[in-house]
């Protein structure tokens, strides 16, 4: 079954990355992005337009985030029963303490910071996506 | 830096091959063993003969362990304010959806099953010691102890 992935990211050069990451690596995974929180949550929530969306098996969210910052939008994810247990890897620029340690203690299933440089971000996005779709057992339950 | 690893696994067997891949791979790692989860409570709240014992920076666990198992120590590290931020991947044989449903429940980091056979365990366990040391950001050490 093809795994469906959220990315939430408002850098349109960081989405393409990404995308042609996780593809190089599985070319059946669906990837949705949202580009702001709320846009998150409202297809996390499956609201409006996106009554129809699927539930992700994986989240890539990032910290600074147009509306509602990706802070709250894990906050939101990991005290929501419905939401919680989908593995959200935090994927950001920064690598202030503050944010790594309150990631965690927000329940942030990973932190990873991205590189500047293309090629260690694309290697990046490779191991990512090989560990989190390939090595680990996702939730099914979190589908429905 | 030498990263922390506390492996909480009742299995001899499955103790000296974590070991060892860990000793192959390319990270310094001290690698702390407790066999059940009452020894691993210990170990993380600095208790009797671990008033010594360094905060691990991840946590490998076990689901089935003797006297306390995987999933209540799960939950008392994610309950506790202090211990939360510590990764902590489920390294289990159990390929149960119930088990890895409830473990992502209380907040488990990751969830990894544990292979039978030799290579594909070895293999297994490098890559998380690869992800886990290397690609990932740990939370800082002074945070919280």
């Amino acid at each position: 079954m093809a795994k469906e992935v959220l990315l939430v990211e408002d850098s349109p050069g960081d989405v393409r990355l990404t995308r042609e990451a996780l593809h190089g690596v599985d070319a059946s995974v669906h990837l949705h992005v949202a580009i702001d929180g709320v846009e998150a949550m409202a297809f996390l929530n499956r609201e409006g337009a996106y009554s129809n969306a699927p539930r992700p098996d994986v989240i890539l969210l990032d910290l600074n985030l147009p509306k509602m910052d990706g802070r709250e939008v894990l906050a939101r994810i990991k005290t929501d029963e419905k939401l919680r247990m989908i593995p959200t890897v935090i994927l950001t620029t920064s690598d202030a303490e503050t944010d790594v340690s309150n990631s965690y203690r927000l329940q942030a299933n990973c932190y990873v910071t991205k590189p500047v440089q293309l090629e260690e971000f694309e290697a990046l996005m490779k191991n990512i996506t090989d560990f989190w779709l390939r090595k680990v057992k996702l939730p099914q339950q979190a589908r429905h | 830096m030498t990263l922390e690893v506390l492996l909480v696994e009742d299995s001899p067997g499955d103790v000296r091959l974590t070991r060892e891949a860990f000793r192959d791979a390319k990270t310094n790692i001290n690698l702390h063993v407790a066999t059940d989860g009452v020894a691993a409570m210990a170990f993380l709240r600095h208790e009797g003969d671990h008033s010594q014992a360094p905060r691990p920076d991840f946590i490998l666990l076990d689901l089935n362990l003797p006297k306390m198992d995987g999933r209540e120590v799960l939950a008392h590290i994610k309950e506790d304010d202090d211990l939360k931020t510590i990764p902590t991947i489920i390294l289990t044989t159990s390929e149960a959806e119930v088990d890895i449903l409830k473990s992502y429940q209380l907040q488990a980091n990751c969830y990894i099953n544990k292979p039978v056979q030799l290579e594909a365990f070895e293999a297994i366990v490098k890559s998380v010691n690869y992800f886990w040391a290397t690609t990932a950001k740990l939370p800082p050490r002074a945070n919280g102890g």
